[in-house]
């Protein structure tokens, strides 16, 4: 043992006490049932999630993560795009302005969007005050997407612009004195230098994006349910520790095989990412 | 031979306030070898980059064939550029890298596979196809610039301090193979390098430039045997510089004494910059020369010794492959044809 180890320490019991003993805690629970007379090891648990009511959630979860993803991916590539060229003169008050939202408590953000597009909220006001049609989609599929994006997008063009600022700035010239137009140079040289910033990008507005529940909860409303709804009930509401685990498991479970697809695609193209 | 096939017609460039090129007239004949040389920031990389496409001149014209190409976009100019950074795409392997732009234009893919390996012939580099480019050494992947660029035929090949990152004994390889692929494939060379050695070996024509200005034209002979200015003089080779006075047509005066040169329409008693290499000085006994000055030190160079020799009112740089011991007093002299002269004030501008 050197004197290395020693500073590890501290480390090593916050470790233990913070994330491993949680994590067989859950193993624990997930993997028993309560029987009244004392805990016993059962897969009940698993074998009730593949209830179809319960499959639909997971999908739903999985499907409104993907499409809120792949928005921000739309909305964040070209802004991560521009971001990263030299010519763009404000770009610090650009960087500025994507970050501030961040420093501001993820809670409020969202009850924020809430007063916005309530029936009578400021969005509402302002269109019936100019006799426009008004818009209602508090409480749909929509606002929970919306808050998403919203919440999320940084996530997406951080990563993006990183990776496309390091580019070399002659790789793209020497893609242009080959023939290629501005076209060509993106899909060749530019998209494919970027890969390990997207995926950087999808990973990180993904994972939070499925296991959200304070967004379809404040924008959905209550009838909205998404598998993080689904798991923090079992533990606030139903009392089911056991089915709330397994549901958790089950979880992990499918976003370490996403993320391994995603990782083992990122190796194969180099470069650094956050996996 | 004689055709023009690109030309610059007063071409200047300004980068913000800075003025990067002055009014740069420049023509590159078919099939030629030609140098931008000078020292680093003198504007030779941004004809480059003119002549490329990849900057706009802010006056001037730029013509190919007697066409203005001057706001044509990279991707349309029958130009190919290897860049100082080589500047590979890290993210294809070698077959891909050198058929890039074979693919842009559409060529059927068994024909592009045939270019590329006689392109890595060529470039010694047969059986890389599939290596990744991180795996390639640094004179592996200039090679690998070299034959992307090469394989699309291009009229013209812009060079941007190709050898620069190399060292020493494979740069001096890379320019024999260079200048053999010149001359074998027929293609103009545009080549841009701050060593002047390299210049004189590879080039047919090199271009002197400084503070964005071009200083001399001519062949590697004329440039080093007549420099037509003291920054030229200065810039290719070592040179001794000293103030003399033109006493009248083919007599100049330096260092005290009257010597005989073979210049001429100077005027008479004008002053004048007298430009001698360190190989013209010769060195003779005391009593027999028309210079003389104190040995004041001696460095061993490998083919020659470099030895400063304090004469009266200058201390003269002499080449020689005989060494004179520190402190001895010897006599020097010139020869009237290694004695060139040049008006003053015109160091940079001409």
């Amino acid at each position: 043992m050197n004197r290395k180890s020693i500073i590890a320490y501290p480390y090593v019991i916050w470790m233990v006490l913070f994330i491993v003993v949680p994590i067989l805690l859950v193993f624990y629970y997930g993997f028993t049932v309560d029987t009244g007379a004392g805990a016993k090891f059962s897969l009940e648990n698993f074998r009730r999630f593949f209830e179809p009511v319960y499959l639909m959630v997971l999908l739903r979860s999985f499907a409104l993560a993907a499409l809120s993803t792949f928005i921000c991916l739309l909305l964040g590539y070209p802004l991560a795009m521009i971001l990263a060229s030299k010519d763009f003169e404000r770009k610090n008050i650009m960087l500025l302005l994507l970050i501030v939202p961040m420093w501001m408590n993820f809670l409020l953000r969202t009850y924020a969007w809430l007063t916005l597009l309530e029936k009578k909220g400021i969005i509402n006001s302002l269109l019936s005050a100019l006799n426009l049609p008004t818009i209602n989609i508090i409480y749909t599929t929509k606002a929970v997407v919306l808050g998403m994006v919203y919440n999320f997008l940084p996530f997406m063009v951080l990563p993006i612009y990183t990776v496309l600022s390091k580019i070399d700035k002659s790789v793209i010239e020497a893609a242009q004195d080959l023939g290629a137009n501005s076209l060509t140079t993106f899909k060749k040289v530019i998209f494919p230098l970027s890969l390990p910033g997207v995926i950087s990008g999808i990973t990180m507005v993904f994972m939070p994006a499925v296991t959200t529940f304070v967004i379809s909860r404040l924008l959905g409303g209550g009838h909205y349910k998404l598998i993080g709804n689904l798991i923090e009930q079992q533990f606030l509401s139903v009392y089911d520790w056991n089915f709330g685990s397994a549901i958790s498991i089950i979880m992990m479970i499918v976003i370490l095989i996403s993320m391994g697809i995603l990782s083992k695609y990122e190796e194969v193209r180099e470069g650094g990412g956050l996996l | 031979m004689d055709e023009k096939l690109l030309e610059l017609v007063d071409v200047s460039k300004k980068f913000d306030i800075t003025e990067a090129l002055k009014d740069i007239n420049l023509y590159i004949r078919r099939n030629e070898f030609v140098t931008l040389l000078g020292p680093s920031g003198c504007g030779k990389t941004t004809i480059l980059r003119i002549i490329g496409g990849f900057e706009q001149p802010t006056t001037g014209k730029v013509l190919f064939e007697g066409q203005d190409i001057t706001s044509l976009p990279p991707y349309k100019r029958k130009v190919n550029t290897v860049f100082q950074r080589y500047a590979l795409f890290p993210h294809m392997d070698v077959f891909e890298n050198i058929a890039f732009g074979l693919n842009i234009k559409k060529i059927p893919n068994d024909e592009i596979e045939k270019k590329v390996k006689k392109m890595l012939e060529l470039v010694n580099l047969s059986g890389y196809e599939e290596r990744t480019i991180d795996s390639l050494s640094g004179g592996q992947q200039q090679r690998v610039a070299i034959a992307r660029a090469l394989v699309n035929e291009p009229d013209v090949l812009l060079l941007d301090e190709p050898l620069a990152a190399l060292d020493l004994k494979l740069r001096k390889g890379m320019q024999i193979e260079l200048k053999n692929m010149q001359q074998s494939l027929g293609i103009t060379f545009v080549y841009v390098t701050h060593d002047q050695e390299e210049a004189l070996t590879m080039s047919d024509t090199v271009v002197v430039m400084n503070d964005g200005v071009i200083q001399q034209i001519g062949s590697p002979e004329d440039i080093y045997n007549e420099p037509r200015n003291v920054f030229v003089a200065d810039f290719i080779g070592e040179s001794n510089i000293l103030d003399g006075i033109m006493i009248k047509d083919y007599l100049v005066e330096f260092g005290g004494q009257k010597f005989n040169c073979v210049d001429k329409g100077f005027g008479e008693n004008r002053p004048v910059d007298v430009v001698i290499r360190p190989e013209d000085v010769k060195i003779v006994g005391e009593e027999d020369g028309m210079l003389t000055g104190r040995v004041k030190s001696v460095i061993f160079k490998g083919v020659h010794y470099e030895m400063l020799v304090e004469s009266q009112d200058y201390t003269w740089m002499i080449h020689s492959t005989l060494m004179e011991p520190v402190g001895k007093m010897i006599g020097l002299n010139i020869l009237p044809d290694d004695i060139h002269i040049m008006a003053k004030g015109r160091r940079s501008h001409e």
